[in-house]
């Protein structure tokens, strides 16, 4: 029997198949290895960032500087590398450092100061991209043999596709993101302040801790996410991945993932990732649809997954009422 | 136990907010293996002493002593650690987590650093059937009772503490039946040598399961008695506050002259709703008030609920001037000139950040409907007149009402209702929390309104109180109407018997 926990998730995965079974009827080339390579390395970014929003969401927060953290991180690698000659290795871990205390430092205004992390990340999202702008409004392209050689490294399926390296750190991140919320205090912990944070305080979970942490993780994500999106594109440019945060949320809530909190899975927000792909896919084969269907479409199924979630949450009430009603 | 000193002793705790005194000089003992039950009414510091021995609050006064040594837990946790846990009433434990994890969070078994899902289970499972429950651990805490999730609360209380349990008001939300298994559990652990402190109003069931009782009383002690040898008339005084003693009243020549021959112009019949309050018959005449008396929780403000339609009554009928009328919402209520000043005050009577002088304005706009706004100028000089006349102190209608003290808010809202010019005032414990000048200045004023030819519903804790200005006094016990008390007949002694009254026939 499937719990009531998992509904979203079991869903999610059984209209990714649907969906996916349908566009291979249409076009059966759309079943073929190449087709899922391209799909993860083209949405290799957004994953690593939309695991992040996973442990913001799950925790019942909001994390809206994504997309600027991710544009700052790719320009300013890209300036340190294409214009000052930096080392590659030296720049990513420059800025995962800045990403990180970035993000700590959100938590900690929404844990210490009790400002809404709406609030506190809008703020984010406005610092990170007129930061990104002051370093440079043009786009810097970026070449190191280094990138080069990270770039050119893939494993070739069977059937031609190639599973590079940006597809391979994305479902790294998936794996280790999984582990970290399902396996570890600090993900319980997770689950926990998202379910109530009265309740988990008195039961002694570190709130305080574990909310910068929370967004800590979003935030080093968020740079790692920039750096995939820098190799992905060869440069750094201050206007791009405007709004990419609203397509992480998306990936996770479509992924089954409570936009109040306290329920969902990091393997949900995958499945969320690879639906948004499917339907990209799809507009590239029939060559006719404008890329904005993908928006449409997206739009479609939040409000269903969103109608479903309210639907999940009434029902289980009933029940409850009503078991009560059975004891008295 | 190697050493002789007491489980939890507590001396002298004193605590006050923002200067007013909470607590003051309560001791408190707690032996291995006893029941320990607090009792008090609403405000008597029942929570804030159990706050302050569980680490929520920090104490201004007093020492307190684990197995002799002197401990000043400064948070939940380190309470826990102490070996005091508490099980709150609601807020205890997260239903979207599952049983297993619940019991084991923030303290999950690993192995190689990862929680070991399987260890968990069957720790879980072992812990669980010592209480002799056997569920599944891995399904969400949400789809198991309130009476499961209250035992897998104090499974893990006890678990992680192991000396003292504290339970608020475990029994608010359970039937009879889980009531009984609860009480079993707690009874297994007082043989295993815990001290169980727990905070109830359910007389009967301080009666069933408890060895010895506290009773607070507006922040003080007023004693620890053990049960066996405590008749419970006694006992309901000592939370009343009041000794056993004929008192007769002041103003009986007044009671005379409101004559029950005159026919109510307010009536309900067979009025109720289950689970809230049992049908019953109340008419309310010109002049006079009605007081209505009880313990906590023994349906006195569901019966005021009822009367202003916030609760829907599923049975009986309300007559209003021989019409029948269908008092299904406090907007219908107001309509036919009720008036309702609530108990809790700050969550359901002002709103904080108006001015007065809306917050006055209030229930004149909602009566007029939204669509005839009131003009300043009128509101300007309702409030006027009301701060006037009800010595409302500051006189400043702009003032956010959040600012006023609480005897002046409670000004404020009669004032609202006066503005409405009620036939029907209905007050749930006009008087609590607001200072002694205040008090009497209220207490007259209801004596004016009634002398004016207003009828009023006044519902309160305080027995003096009651019997210096009813001249009725509905008593309730167990969400049951099961006196009604007239002229001379209206002494705290008779109302406290009526009160006791049911335990005798239970006893026999």
């Amino acid at each position: 029997m499937i719990h009531t926990r998992n509904l979203p998730f079991v869903t999610t995965l059984g209209i990714f198949v649907i969906a996916y079974a349908l566009c291979v009827l249409q076009f059966p080339n759309m079943l073929s290895t190449r087709v899922i390579g391209n799909l993860l390395t083209d949405n290799a970014f957004l994953g690593i960032a939309a695991v992040g929003m996973t442990f913001v969401i799950l925790s019942g927060g909001i994390d809206l500087s994504i997309g600027s953290v991710i544009a700052f991180t790719s320009v300013f690698v890209a300036v340190l590398v294409g214009s000052l000659g930096v080392h590659p290795l030296v720049a990513f871990a420059a800025v995962l450092v800045i990403s990180t205390l970035f993000g700590s430092l959100m938590g900690a205004m929404i844990r210490y100061l009790g400002i809404p992390p709406f609030v506190v990340t809008l703020a984010g999202m406005f610092l990170a991209r007129g930061a990104a702008y002051l370093i440079s409004t043009e786009s810097v392209p970026i070449s190191h043999e280094m990138i080069d050689a990270i770039q050119g490294f893939y494993f070739r399926f069977p059937g031609g596709g190639r599973l590079t390296a940006l597809a391979m750190l994305m479902l790294l991140v998936f794996i280790v993101g999984a582990f970290i919320a399902g396996r570890t205090r600090f993900g319980a912990n997770v689950y926990a302040i998202g379910g109530s944070q009265q309740s988990a305080e008195l039961m002694g979970v570190p709130v305080g801790s574990t909310t910068v942490g929370i967004y800590a993780l979003s935030g080093f994500l968020s740079g790692l996410a920039g750096i995939a999106y820098t190799l992905y594109t060869s440069s750094g440019y201050s206007l791009a991945t405007v709004g990419v945060e609203l397509d992480a949320i998306a990936a996770v809530v479509i992924g089954g993932t409570l936009l109040t909190g306290g329920v969902g899975l990091v393997a949900g927000t995958f499945i969320g990732i690879l639906i948004q792909g499917l339907i990209q896919t799809y507009i590239v084969f029939d060559g006719t649809l404008s890329s904005w269907w993908t928006k449409i479409v997206i739009g479609i199924l939040l409000f269903v997954f969103i109608v479903l979630q309210r639907g999940i949450i009434w029902y289980s009430n009933r029940r409850l009422a009503e078991g009560r009603l059975k004891e008295i | 136990m190697s050493d002789k000193s007491s489980l939890l002793e507590a001396r002298g705790i004193g605590k006050a907010f923002l200067g007013i005194t909470a607590l003051d000089a309560v001791d408190f003992t707690l032996e291995r293996g006893e029941i320990h039950a607090l009792l008090g009414e609403n405000g008597a510091g029942k929570s804030t002493l159990i706050k302050i021995l569980t680490g929520v609050y920090s104490r201004d006064h007093g020492t307190m002593r684990l197995e002799g040594a002197e401990v000043t837990p400064a948070s939940v946790a380190e309470a826990q650690s102490l070996g005091i846990g508490t099980v709150y009433q609601e807020v205890n434990l997260l239903e979207n987590l599952t049983v297993a994890e619940n019991l084991f969070l923030g303290r999950q078994p690993r192995r190689f650093g990862l929680i070991d899902r399987g260890e968990m289970r069957r720790r879980s499972k072992a812990l669980l059937q010592r209480y002799g429950l056997d569920i599944d651990v891995d399904a969400l805490l949400s789809s198991y009772s309130v009476a499961v999730r209250q035992i897998v609360a104090i499974a893990r209380a006890v678990d992680l503490s192991g000396k003292v349990l504290v339970l608020d008001e475990p029994t608010a939300s359970l039937d009879a039946h889980e009531v009984e298994m609860l009480f079993s559990v707690l009874r297994r652990l007082r043989e295993q040598g815990l001290g169980i402190i727990i905070i109830t109003h359910f007389l009967n069931q301080v009666y069933a399961v408890a060895d010895r009782v506290t009773v607070l009383r507006n922040g003080r002690l007023v004693g620890t008695r053990k049960l066996a040898e405590l008749p419970r008339l006694e006992l309901i005084s000592m939370m009343l506050g009041r000794e056993l003693q004929h008192i007769t009243r002041e103003h009986q020549a007044q009671e005379e002259t409101v004559a029950s021959t005159t026919e109510a112009p307010i009536r309900f019949s067979g009025y109720g709703k289950r689970g809230s309050v049992a049908p019953f018959d109340l008419d309310i005449r010109p002049g006079e008030v009605v007081g209505v008396a009880g313990l906590l929780g023994s349906g006195r403000t569901e019966t005021a609920f009822l009367l202003f339609g916030i609760d829907r009554a599923d049975s009986g009928t309300a007559t209003v001037d021989n019409r029948q009328v269908a008092i299904s919402s406090p907007e219908a209520a107001i309509a036919n000139g009720f008036g309702f000043c609530p108990e809790e005050r700050k969550a359901d009577g002002i709103i904080g950040d108006f001015s007065v002088a809306d917050n006055i304005a209030l229930a004149v706009q909602a009566r007029q409907g939204w669509a005839k706004p009131i003009s300043s100028r009128e509101k300007a000089a309702l409030a006027e007149s009301f701060l006037k006349s009800l010595d409302i102190r500051p006189a400043d209608p702009n003032r956010q009402m959040k600012f006023l003290s609480g005897g002046n808010q409670q000004k404020a809202i009669l004032a609202r209702w006066l503005a409405t010019e009620p036939r029907l005032l209905i007050l749930d414990e006009p008087t609590r929390g607001i200072d002694i000048g205040a008090h009497a200045e209220i207490l007259k004023m209801v004596e004016k309104l009634c002398a004016d030819g207003m009828s009023l519903v006044v519902i309160s804790s305080e027995l003096e109180e009651l019997t210096a200005i009813a001249h009725r006094v509905i008593v309730l016990s167990d969400r049951k109407h099961i006196a009604e008390l007239k002229g001379e007949q209206v002494t705290a002694d008779n109302i406290m018997q009526a009160i006791a009254a049911p335990a005798r026939t239970e006893a026999a």
